[in-house]
């Protein structure tokens, strides 16, 4: 049934499949966290609750996220393809897929960072107020330092879900291993080929959320 | 008394979705520097709102507060962080950085203060020598007692030299003992350092055992002020008279008649005079009440005894307690209930 896989330009480009498609995640899952993590971090200081109250920006931004949040991934890659034409030189491949990846992602990145910074203990925070420290300082070194782990476990589920959809890329021609998986599988029937790939997608995964796990582990402090 | 801190007429309503709580109504406070200054009264009296007043960390809706003579009402945001460096305070859950190390959590403040880092270490290490946990520096907050922890956080409110403490119910998640403990650290520091502490607690005992003024709140409003000596041996108010009593004066001493309350200070030792007197009267006594402790072979303390209904032999008993110099006080505002006396508070 694998005869398919015996030859080595098919090995080859699973091999480069793979490499395509940890390039558009770990792309892809940053720059979804340059954009997400200070948007996160303003709904936190801008909330009801937070250290710098805004109804009016707190609510653009709540709903913002909101609404690119509820577009889904597939109708969001259509809507963005001027964009990546703009920024990639085209609208199909790995790199035009990273823009329209981020944008779907910071969303959920922001979501992600808002509830770990939200489990910081509100007290920890009273006292470096009252020891005086300004709003930069506990917003760096209370509020993200204390809510490492959680944003770390945070990551982790931003990789594993950035590397899902960008599967789901391929399927609109943005290269990597779902790519693969719907050109053999799919529209061919080469099904071992098919296989293979969504196995390499699940070990990819699972590599993820273990190092993640890890990494977690090995930082925290609280025992 | 020269007067570190100054509240002015402080209100602070809190304005919720359908409701409003005024959890202070027009305090008034003047604490003198080097005091040990008590806050107490019941659960949502609001002593935690007060000493958030303190250093700002709540705005009083009305009125102002005086550190040093400077209004915090009139500070700009960076004037008034600069006052909070010398105004520390520590909490009933320690609310250290759990993922920092003792020493870095002392480090904190001195981070925040642009102290220098080798020198900020230098210090953190002495003032853990101060708590007594010098030998804990590498530890993790989640490796140590809730004792330790509140020396960690006391070490850490030390660091920048403040000029006042402020704790509130610092010792509540604490066993009896470990309590004792932080209390006399807090003693020490008052004494060795001269630092101000303001102290809220909902426990006489600890007033008594470390505080030099006591303020009740009640509601909201500032129902006494005074030294400890003097609210302890003539409380005025109701709220003051049913912490210092420590019952409800509906309750128990309903029923009874002639109550006198006896104030032991330093010249006697309760048993044998109420013993004694029992003897030389030839009638009993009931104890209602009675809160004395033993320092230094004297007794500290009060009872309440309620006196036989024979007027002749309760007027032989109140000579003879008088006569050995006992403070002794009639309580007619406990006969009748607690009504008669809710028109003084
Ligand atoms: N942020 C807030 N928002 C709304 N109401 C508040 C807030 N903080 C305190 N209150 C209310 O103000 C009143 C006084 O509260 P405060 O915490 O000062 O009481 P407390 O004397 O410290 O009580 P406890 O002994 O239980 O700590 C309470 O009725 C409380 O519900
Ligand atoms: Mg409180």
């Amino acid at each position: 049934m694998f005869e398919n896989l015996m030859q080595g330009q098919i090995l080859q480009m699973l091999a480069e499949g793979v490499v395509v498609t940890l390039y558009m995640t770990l792309f892809s899952t940053f720059f979804a966290y340059v954009l997400g993590l200070p948007i996160g971090i303003a709904l936190v200081v801008t909330s009801e609750k937070g250290l710098r109250p805004q109804k009016v920006v707190y609510k653009i931004l709540d709903i913002a996220v909101n609404v690119v949040r509820s577009v889904p991934f597939l109708i969001l890659m259509i809507l963005l393809i001027p964009l990546m034409r703009l920024i990639a030189g085209k609208s199909y491949g790995p790199t035009a897929t990273i823009v329209a990846l981020t944008l779907a992602a910071a969303p959920f990145v922001a979501r992600l960072v808002e509830s770990s910074l939200l489990e910081v203990d509100p007290g920890v925070v009273e006292a470096a107020q009252s020891m005086g420290a300004g709003l930069w300082t506990i917003i760096w070194k209370v509020m993200l330092a204390e809510a490492k782990i959680s944003l770390i476990v945070g990551a982790t589920i931003a990789l594993g879900t950035v590397l899902g959809y960008s599967a789901m890329a391929g399927a609109i021609g943005g290269g990597g291993l779902g790519d693969i998986a719907i050109r053999y599988g799919y529209y061919r029937y080469q099904e071992d080929i098919m296989i293979v790939t969504v196995a390499l997608l699940i070990l990819l995964v699972q590599g993820i959320q273990w190092l993640g796990t890890w990494l977690s582990k090995k930082l925290d402090r609280r025992v | 008394m020269e007067t570190i801190i100054r509240m002015q007429d402080v209100s602070k309503t809190f304005i919720g979705r359908d409701d409003q709580v005024e959890a202070l109504k027009g305090v008034s406070l003047e604490i003198g520097r080097g005091d040990i200054c008590g806050i107490i009264g019941m659960s949502g009296a609001g002593k935690s709102t007060l000493v958030r007043c303190l250093n700002f960390l709540e705005k009083p809706t009305s009125g102002t507060v005086f550190i040093e003579e400077r209004d915090l009402s009139s500070l700009s945001p960076a004037q008034l962080r600069q006052v909070r460096r010398e105004v520390a305070m520590i909490f009933q859950h320690f609310n250290l950085l759990m993922q920092r190390n003792v020493l870095d959590n002392v480090c904190f403040p001195m981070e925040i203060n642009g102290v220098k880092k080798a020198d900020a270490r230098k210090r953190a290490k002495e003032l853990l020598e101060v708590v007594g946990l010098q030998d804990k520096a590498k530890s993790y907050p989640s490796q140590l007692s809730g004792g330790q922890k509140q020396r960690v956080a006391i070490a850490r409110a030390l660091a920048n030299n403040p000029k006042i403490l402020l704790c509130d119910e610092a010792t509540s998640a604490l066993d009896p003992t470990t309590t004792k403990a932080i209390l006399h650290l807090l003693q020490k520091i008052n004494r060795e350092f001269g630092i101000t502490i303001v102290i809220i607690t909902h426990e006489m005992a600890v007033v008594q055992e470390i505080c030099s003024h006591v303020a009740i709140l009640n509601e909201g409003e500032l129902a006494e002020y005074g030294s400890v000596e003097e609210v302890f041996a003539h409380p005025k108010s109701l709220a003051a008279k049913k912490l210092v009593f420590r019952i409800e004066p509906k309750e128990a001493l309903m029923e009874s008649r002639r109550c006198v309350r006896i104030v032991f200070r330093e010249n006697s030792s309760f048993e044998p005079v109420i013993a004694n007197m029992v003897l030389a009267c030839r009638t009993p006594v009931n104890i209602l009440l009675a809160d004395t402790k033993d320092i230094g072979g004297v007794a500290h303390g009060q009872m309440i005894l309620q006196l036989p209904d024979d007027e002749a032999s309760a007027a032989r008993m109140l000579h003879y307690l008088r006569e050995r110099k006992l403070e002794v006080e009639e309580l007619p505002s406990y006969m009748g209930g607690g009504e008669a006396g809710e028109s003084d508070v």
